[in-house]
């Protein structure tokens, strides 16, 4: 588990297996680095929107493009929570506080319209309050091959109060998950931003670099840089 | 709620294309009467929404007389019955109340379209027409797109108080 920074970020101190608390942004770059190394190591990477989208955003495109077999969890509350409150890349143009007065009056981010176009392999949208479907999702996630992203709508309810209607707006995806990237980018382009489910189960090769023979003693790497 | 007769059979293309037309036509006289009828009641806020949805589904039957060709779905669609008076995305009349809000609309919208989209689900998942089922499943998309613009409608609005239908002065209908 590869977290960067953001209240999303703690995750590994939570979960019972290795982790590795990463820095701003950057958890992308280093699990891609861990599971081309490692490949026998099942990689989860765990981020915000405002870590994953923004100062994480090109990382999050390139993880795409790569393909690399691990899974992005983003928890997307729409807000820098630890921060107290700033406005995130997935913030609603109209969100009106002290801290963004009269609202950002920007076009939000669409993180899953982002990850098909550059090609993640599995796209899929869960809420927090359904635990269940969740964890079927995410199960669904890892085992599928290739990068994997989720998306879960995640209510910060100390800065977002509003956000605890999320669980009356939320309902399932009207039709199932298609591996036709261009039905995906359709119905994800008309979605209302709840539609929960698997919406996109593609069929890419992962990428897997060829090594050389693996170095059994690290000293022995310093001839590769020997001048 | 009352059973749906089983779905038509559909043994052509022709016959695909006229049932859907004919689901989208009687979607428009169905959204238009409720207009109609919230006229009536001076609702002018929901006469709006149901204009506008007599609209949107005209747009779709037009793209499916444009879709089918040379083919005409209106004769066809006579021809066959289709599902005349029961289609899948008429909204129920008998739900409308003089003081329903657009919520309220929009919800009977929704119902409408799932229940298109359940129904050319379900004819792409028993036709054996390999035809048929690709313009099926191009239809299920239009419907799920359908279902995906009601839910963006609904986030305009929020859900009514429960005393939504209650009036201290109801209409004293004379007939």
């Amino acid at each position: 588990m590869i977290s960067g920074i953001g209240c999303s970020s703690r995750i590994p101190a939570y979960t019972n297996c290795y982790g590795f608390h990463g820095v701003h942004g950057r958890s992308l770059a280093l699990a891609a680095g861990l599971k081309v190394t490692r490949p026998d190591l099942t990689v989860v990477v765990a981020s915000g929107d405002g870590d994953g989208y923004s100062i994480g955003g090109n990382h999050f495109i390139h993880a795409c493009r790569r393909n690399i077999d691990m899974t992005y969890v983003v928890m997307d509350n729409h807000i820098y929570g630890m921060t107290k409150g700033q406005p995130s890349p997935t913030t609603e143009p109209e969100f009106d506080t002290a801290l963004s007065p009269g609202g950002t009056g920007l076009r939000p981010f669409h993180p899953l319209v982002v990850a098909l176009a550059s090609g993640a392999n599995f796209i899929a949208r869960c809420f927090s309050g359904e635990f269940n479907q969740t964890a079927d999702i995410l199960v669904e996630a890892i085992e599928h091959p290739g990068f994997s992203f989720v998306e879960i709508l995640s209510p910060c309810v100390t800065f977002r109060p509003d956000e605890k209607e999320w669980k009356n707006m939320v309902h399932p995806a009207p039709v199932g998950a298609t591996d036709d990237p261009a039905k995906a980018a359709r119905r994800i382009m008309t979605d209302d931003g709840f539609n929960l489910g698997v919406l996109y189960r593609g069929k890419r090769q992962p990428y897997r670099p060829e090594f050389g023979a693996q170095v059994a003693d690290p000293c022995e790497l310093e001839k590769e840089f020997e001048l | 709620m009352s059973k749906r007769p089983p779905a038509p059979k559909v043994a052509s293309l022709a016959d695909l294309f006229a049932l859907a037309w004919q689901i989208e036509a009687d979607a428009v006289e169905r959204y238009r009467l409720l207009a109609d009828q919230m006229e009536t009641h001076n609702n002018p806020e929901l006469v709006k929404v149901f204009r506008d949805l007599a609209r949107a589904e005209g747009i779709h039957a037009d793209e499916i007389r444009r879709l089918a060709g040379d083919i005409d779905v209106v004769a066809h669609a006579s021809r066959i019955g289709g599902c005349k008076g029961d289609g899948p995305e008429e909204a129920d009349l008998s739900a409308a109340h003089y003081l329903m809000t657009p919520w309220h609309a929009l919800q009977m919208a929704l119902v409408g379209e799932k229940r298109a989209l359940e129904f050319f689900t379900g004819i792409v998942e028993t036709t054996k027409d390999a035809k048929i089922r690709q313009m099926a499943a191009e239809f299920v998309e239009e419907e799920a797109e359908h279902v995906n613009l009601v839910h963006r409608l609904l986030r305009k609005y929020r859900p009514p108080a429960e005393s939504w239908a209650e009036d201290p002065d109801p209409p004293n209908p004379l007939e």
